[in-house]
């Protein structure tokens, strides 16, 4: 069976809900591409991902967004325990899986496993988590710039990305 | 987090995307792909599932080695556990997307973005 269409989906889908205006997926025509710099078992890299994680051990657990403010990208240390980390998406399908194994969206043990065998460098001290911003020209604007600057500053030199 | 793709691409970091939705993202148009079909929800593999898990993951990294070029999708060859009866059932009247409680909070914080944004905050 082919794979979903979601664009056709969801379009189909609120517009029964009664939203008129259909939502206007991101689309380029040109798309940058940049090859590895040095070979991967010498390279650095990141997890960076929208799938909503969050740590058990914070005190706060609301997004910036609930707490009023506007920055969306945040930091996990790559050394939590995967077991502290959970995801708090309500965007995945409920009735087809669970997200109760945080590798399945967050690949943080198996990356591990990866950086201990050397398939690549080492993994870098702080992991990502990029808040929907609910607008992309400020995902474009600020928060990837930001996820951009956060990454150098750790001299990281591939990213993998992860949705929820 | 395929806008945030493009840009680190942009910008000199090579970038994979382990995603579900192929079809947005291919829209949108990245550099690298590793598609997976499963649910929403379960991009890097089946939950409890190392082993797919790590082979899924392992494609990721395979793929930063191997593309030549942007819009490069590597389909992986895993089948949901359950079958393909999850596909026909998304975005339907039987399974809305979000539970009633789901859906008020996302209108709320889609609520409060707007007066945030007005308020001159974010």
């Amino acid at each position: 069976m082919t794979h979903v269409r979601y664009i056709d989906k969801t379009r189909e889908y609120y517009k029964s809900q009664g939203y008129e205006k259909p939502y206007g997926w991101a689309n380029f025509d040109e798309v940058p591409f940049t090859p590895l710099k040095k070979p991967l078992a010498e390279s650095r890299l990141a997890l960076v991902s929208t799938s909503e994680v969050a740590v058990r051990t914070w005190d706060d657990q609301r997004t910036p967004l609930e707490r009023g403010e506007g920055g969306n990208v945040y930091e996990i240390p790559s050394d939590t325990p995967a077991s502290d980390i959970y995801s708090q998406s309500k965007s995945f399908d409920r009735f087809a899986t669970t997200l109760e194994d945080v590798n399945a969206f967050f690949p943080v043990t198996r990356l591990k496993e990866f950086e201990a065998e050397g398939r690549f460098g080492s993994l870098a001290p702080t992991m990502l988590g990029v808040y929907n911003a609910y607008s992309q020209r400020k995902t474009r604007e600020v928060d990837a710039p930001e996820v951009l600057s956060r990454l150098q500053s750790e001299a990281v030199d591939v990213a993998l990305l992860t949705p929820v | 987090m395929s806008l945030v793709a493009r840009h680190l691409e942009a910008n000199g970091i090579p970038t994979v995307i382990i995603g579900n939705a192929r079809d947005i993202v291919e829209h949108c148009g990245v550099p690298r792909l590793v598609f997976n079909d499963f649910p929403l929800g379960s991009p890097c593999g089946q939950p409890n599932q190392p082993e797919m898990q790590r082979s899924i993951v392992g494609t990721a990294l395979d793929l930063l080695e191997s593309a030549t070029g942007p819009r490069t999708t590597m389909q992986t060859s895993f089948t949901w556990w359950q079958g393909d009866d999850w596909k026909a059932k998304i975005f339907s009247q039987e399974q809305p997307w979000k539970d009633e409680e789901s859906q008020k909070e996302w209108l709320a914080k889609k609520e409060l973005y707007r007066q945030l944004k007005k308020e001159g905050k974010i």
